[in-house]
């Protein structure tokens, strides 16, 4: 059988590697973007001199071949699902007996005057980092529109270079959609201390061209207010790279529709990553989460399921992660920004400002819900323990130290999060545990 | 950059120019008097003999390159007159081996006698001199690196690809320094070995072999060339800054007659501490310990946020100062034996040396209890720490080597190779070497106890040479150190250092430290390999959920700093160690199908 993957992203390569685990079958990855899987998520890392474009493939060519996954760079122009082949830029036609679509997303445009000039990009693909690179040289002021994980990144790549940028958020602080007030506060507070000019609570208004196609400064919508600028950053999230797929017959809303195996309305298709749109999401989880774990977890799925091996995706517990500059953020579990009646929380932060944790938990009976954690690091399976099992927040903070995953001799704060707990509510809660993998790794058994 | 760092990357330039410099700055007149530290009458009447027969007696030599040749052919000659005038007339007053002129006084005399005629500004001004070196360089560092406090805390690594420092060298001109380099130490090392060709010609032959084992193993046409050298890059400036390292080491351990007026600007060190003159080796040790100090300070200041890397940094410079290089002078001035508590055999390759072990018996209860310490180290010190703690106990807290390339070699660590081939030559290599030095020693251990020095065809003496200079000195120094900005700052730790190599079997089979990764959290970015320098793959398993058992890692913890997600953390445990480390352990989906 012969199995094609659009896209060597995450998602796609995910779905290859298994299927080979799995299977012996025929196994061919398109993509028009680079040759070889790399990881879109360092791609900052890159332009910030930290690492060069090689360091970001996970895997060294040869793999590949050894593994017999054949590569194509070439475009998908067109799909014909009826006959099962594919028509390339290059004008070849690939054919296939299963298909994975892997297509990732693209940068949002909100047709904005403009947006189409020259050094106006967003930051998804590898080209967009190109791009970046040709225009930065000399470049006076970049403008950044739109907050987010990836606004916050392409701010701290320009000011690697100590180039001056300016983040536009409608926004009243950065990423509140999200974070809840108080982390997101922290985040705002930051971005200001890395001397990033972020103008809160406004709109792009339009891009003006400099009579040459290039864009050299944007306008406030709000205030009418002119910024002079090299170059525009268009951060304001990313939707599925489906365009090309409309009207072949495939169901696509925002996302392309798959059903818990991820199987499209085609037979013998598949849809996984950033492109899919999930119908009947599990509770709580959105329909379409553009994050490299679900990626992951979804094309491992999928081979699974090509393979003859039915399997639903479950992608478990809620769990993510972000750096914002310097502070490090991980999420387990729910916590909303705007979060419903029964949940609560407890939320200790740092007198330094910069390190936070907060629990979620559940008004009624007290079970945990959730984690945020910002500059302080927790271990992802303890934790997940914990919300799987629905464990009384007490419980929780009596056995915080289980969850610390900070590097050795680094101060713990969970002594002064139970203080902060203790003060609060009156209780006389006190540490039992202490931050030691052989207890951590009992406790996991147990 | 400021204006104040810009100032002190000028005084250090200029600190470095003036080092420089100072070799070609003093005149030399061979007089009788400059002889006069030769004790042997013999000698120096023979020798000042000759040189007034040549005319170099009272000649003045505007540097030492001139001096040192015409003072080397007076000394061949001398030595062969008296070599003659013995066997015609042996003198009944002294004996044989005080008459003769052997190879190894020749050295010290060539040495001494530099230091004693040398005149000029360096020899008049030792201390000025001194200042405008090693002040001026410490000076210029500091103000270089102390501003960087002033930045908020955070990780460092902004534009080290853009440097034509730390950016390394493409795969070919690297392939091509380190290719030179191995051909000139084995030229060169059948020189030392006086023309005897057998022990170069084993090298070569070993070289020839892994590299077949390496390249057999590849099966060809799976492999392509190893991942961290296929992008075209070129740093300059760190081909120099290795070209300046490589020409440092050469003069340091097989040139040191050039070298005599360096030894003289830290001479009134030398005489504060110990009482004595600098010799080439004190000349090293003060440098590698300021060094260790100030770039010490540079790891301070880039990793201010991360109590781990303070520590660990504060404890290598404390080694390097305290116990590496101030007490093993102080214990010379109390007339007890050279001794460095924490340098451990096969690292220490000389501890069981005849010279050594009789220097330490002769010298009292303290001498037997160093004779014991450093035996009790081997067998009973580096198993039991590293069981509980990993290797990196004595890799990246302890040892001097460690120390210099997690100071120093910092900017550097990027450069090691990430590709399985480096892997594969690191195994052969590293393992190989304590082979060698295994043999070595029990051959010399051989020699001590019976007298003899030959083991079939192989001869202790003749091994113990070519250890000193292969292991020793070429590839622990010149390509150990020289390397650093070339193929990263830990290439003797990771493919050389037979120490570590023993650390590391006792790491990978029987320790509780590993490397645990975060659950699913990682985005495969590459950070934490990219900046491993002993060139570890970390992100292999931390993708894959599997906890990290290598016998390499020094346990440095940079991996776990950089990590953008909080992957990462070193970390020591009775339990489980095996199962975590198994190859997709995290993976969800299996656990569904067997769980149903
Ligand atoms: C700058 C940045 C930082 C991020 N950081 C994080 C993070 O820290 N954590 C996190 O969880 N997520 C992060 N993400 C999101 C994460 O990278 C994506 O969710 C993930 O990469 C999506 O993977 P995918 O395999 O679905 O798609 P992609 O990685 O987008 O792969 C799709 C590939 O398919 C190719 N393709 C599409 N259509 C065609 C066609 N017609 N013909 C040929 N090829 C085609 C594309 O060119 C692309 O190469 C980040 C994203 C960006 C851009
Ligand atoms: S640095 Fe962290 S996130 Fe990046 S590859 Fe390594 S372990 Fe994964």
């Amino acid at each position: 059988m012969k199995i094609v993957i659009i896209g060597n992203g995450i998602s796609g390569i995910s779905a290859a590697r298994w299927t080979r685990k799995l299977s012996d079958h025929e196994i061919t990855v398109i993509s028009s973007e680079t040759e070889y899987f790399f990881s879109r998520t360092a791609l900052m890392y890159i332009y910030m001199g930290h690492m060069r474009k090689v360091d970001t493939q996970p895997y060294e060519p040869y793999f590949w071949k050894k593994n017999r996954i054949d590569l194509v760079k070439d475009h998908v122009d067109h799909v014909d699902f009826d006959n099962k082949s594919l028509t390339m830029k290059s004008g070849d036609n690939i054919s296939y007996d299963k298909l994975i679509l892997a297509l990732g997303s693209k940068s949002n445009k909100f047709g904005w005057p403009g947006q189409d000039l020259k050094c106006v990009a967003g930051l998804y693909s590898m080209q967009d980092l190109d791009n970046m690179e040709a225009h930065s040289a000399g470049l006076k002021r970049a403008v950044i529109v739109g907050g987010g994980l990836i606004g916050i990144e392409m701010a701290e790549m320009f000011r690697s270079r100590d180039i001056p940028v300016t983040i536009l958020i409608r926004e009243e602080s950065y990423w509140n959609n999200i974070l809840p007030k108080e982390e997101s506060a922290m985040i705002t507070r930051h971005i200001y201390d890395h001397h990033i000019d972020l103008r809160i609570g406004v709109n792009l208004g339009e891009i003006v061209d400099d009579g040459n196609g290039k864009a050299c400064a944007v306008i406030i919508k709000e205030t009418g207010e002119r910024i002079e600028c090299g170059y525009v950053g268009l951060t304001a999230g990313v939707s599925p790279n489906v365009a090309f797929l409309k009207d072949t017959g495939l169901k696509i809303e925002r996302g392309i529709s798959v059903n818990n195996h991820l199987e499209t309305n085609m037979p013998g298709v598949y849809a996984i990553g950033d492109c899919a749109q999930i119908s009947e999401p599990m509770p709580g989880r959105r329909p379409i989460e553009a994050i490299w774990y679900t990626g992951r977890m979804m094309g491992e799925v999928a081979a699974y399921n090509v393979c003859g091996r039915e399997v639903a995706y479950d992608p478990g517990i809620w769990f993510n992660s972000a750096k914002f500059l310097d502070i490090e953020y991980q999420v387990y579990g729910d916590v909303l920004a705007k979060p419903p009646e029964h949940h609560a929380t407890f939320y200790w932060e740092h007198p330094d400002g910069t390190k936070a944790i907060r629990l979620v938990y559940d008004v009624n009976d007290k079970t945990i819900l959730g984690f945020n954690v910002m500059g302080i690091r927790f271990r992802h399976e303890v934790c997940e323990k914990w919300l799987k099992e629905k464990t009384h927040l007490e419980k929780v903070i009596e056995d915080l130290s289980l969850a610390n995953f900070d590097p050795e001799f680094y101060k713990q704060h969970e002594q002064d999060f139970v203080d902060a707990y203790n003060k609060q509510t009156g209780a006389n809660l006190k540490l039992k545990r202490k931050r030691k993998l052989d207890q951590v790794l009992k406790f996991l058994k147990a | 950059m400021n204006n104040i760092q810009k100032i002190g990357i000028g005084l250090f330039l200029l600190s470095l120019i003036i080092f420089t410099a100072v070799l070609g700055l003093n005149s030399y007149t061979l007089s009788s008097d400059g002889l006069s530290h030769i004790t042997n009458d013999v000698h120096r009447n023979a020798i000042i003999e000759e040189a007034e027969k040549t005319g170099a007696l009272d000649k003045k030599y505007s540097n030492n390159i001139a001096f040192i040749g015409d003072f080397k052919s007076i000394l061949n000659n001398t030595q062969a007159s008296l070599e003659s005038s013995y066997k015609s007339n042996p003198p009944a007053d002294v004996s044989e081996w005080d008459y003769k002129m052997g190879d190894w006084v020749m050295k010290d005399y060539t040495i001494n006698t530099l230091k004693a005629t040398g005149d000029g500004p360096v020899s008049n001004n030792p201390l000025l001199f001194l200042f405008l070196t090693f002040g001026l360089g410490i000076i210029g560092g500091l103000l270089f690196i102390l501003p960087k406090f002033r930045a908020l805390p955070g990780i460092k690594n902004d534009n080290i690809y853009h440097s034509a420092l730390t950016r390394g060298l493409t795969f070919t001109p690297r392939v091509g320094i380190l290719m030179a380099t191995i051909i000139g130490v084995l030229i060169y090392g059948f020189k030392y070995m006086n023309g005897a060709i057998f022990w170069p010609l084993v090298t070569a032959i070993v070289a020839g072999l892994i590299t077949l084992l390496v390249f057999l193993h590849e099966k060809k046409k799976e492999t392509g060339p190893p991942r961290s050298a296929s992008v075209p890059i070129t740093g300059w400036i760190g081909f120099f800054a290795g070209f300046y390292l490589i020409g440092f080491y050469i003069l340091l351990y097989w040139m040191p007659e050039y070298i005599t007026n360096w030894t003289t600007i830290v001479d009134p060190v030398s005489h504060m501490l110990s009482g004595n003159d600098a010799s080439q080796w004190f000349l090293y040790g003060l440098m590698y310990t300021v060094i260790v100090i100030v770039m010490g300070i540079r790891m301070m200041s880039k990793y201010r946020h991360n109590k781990y890397q303070r520590v660990r940094t504060a404890s290598v410079m404390f080694f390097q100062t305290c116990i590496a290089f101030l007490l093993p002078e102080i214990l010379t001035r109390l007339n007890y034996p050279y001794y460095d508590f924490k340098n451990i055999w096969p690292l220490n390759y000389t501890f069981f040396f005849d010279w050594n072990i009789n220097n330490l018996i002769e010298s009292g209860g303290l001498g037997i209890f160093m004779l014991v310490w450093g035996i009790a180290l081997i067998v009973l010190g580096v198993p039991i720490i590293t069981y509980f703690y990993g290797k990196r106990w004595y890799c990246s807290w302890v040892c001097g080597c460690g120390g210099l390339a997690e100071t120093m070699g910092d900017p550097f660590r990027q450069l090691s190779d990430k590709s399985i081939r480096a892997w594969k030559y690191e195994r052969y290599i590293i393992h190989g070497v304590l082979v060698f030095a295994v043999i070595m020693t029990a051959m010399v251990l051989y020699h001590f106890f019976t007298g003899s020095t030959r083991v079939l065809f192989l001869d202790s003496n003749n091994i113990r040479q070519w250890y000193g200079f292969l292991i020793g000195s070429a590839f622990a120094g010149v390509i150990g150190t020289g390397f650093y900005p070339l193929m990263g700052n830990r290439t003797w730790c990771r493919f050389g250092c037979p120490l570590a190599g023993y650390l590391g079997l006792v790491q990978k089979f029987k320790s509780r430290f590993r490397i645990t990764t975060n659950g699913g959290q990682c985005i495969s970015c590459g950070n934490c390999s990219t900046h491993c320098e002993m060139g570890i793959d970390v992100r292999h398993y931390a993708q894959r959920g599997q906890d990290i058992v290598r016998s390499s890692c020094v346990g440095c913890g940079v991996c776990a700093a950089v990590c953008p997600r909080g992957v990462l953390r070193l970390e020591n445990g009775s339990t489980d160690i095996g199962e975590r480390a198994e190859e997709v352990r995290n993976v969800h989906i299996e656990d569904l199908i067997n769980a149903k």
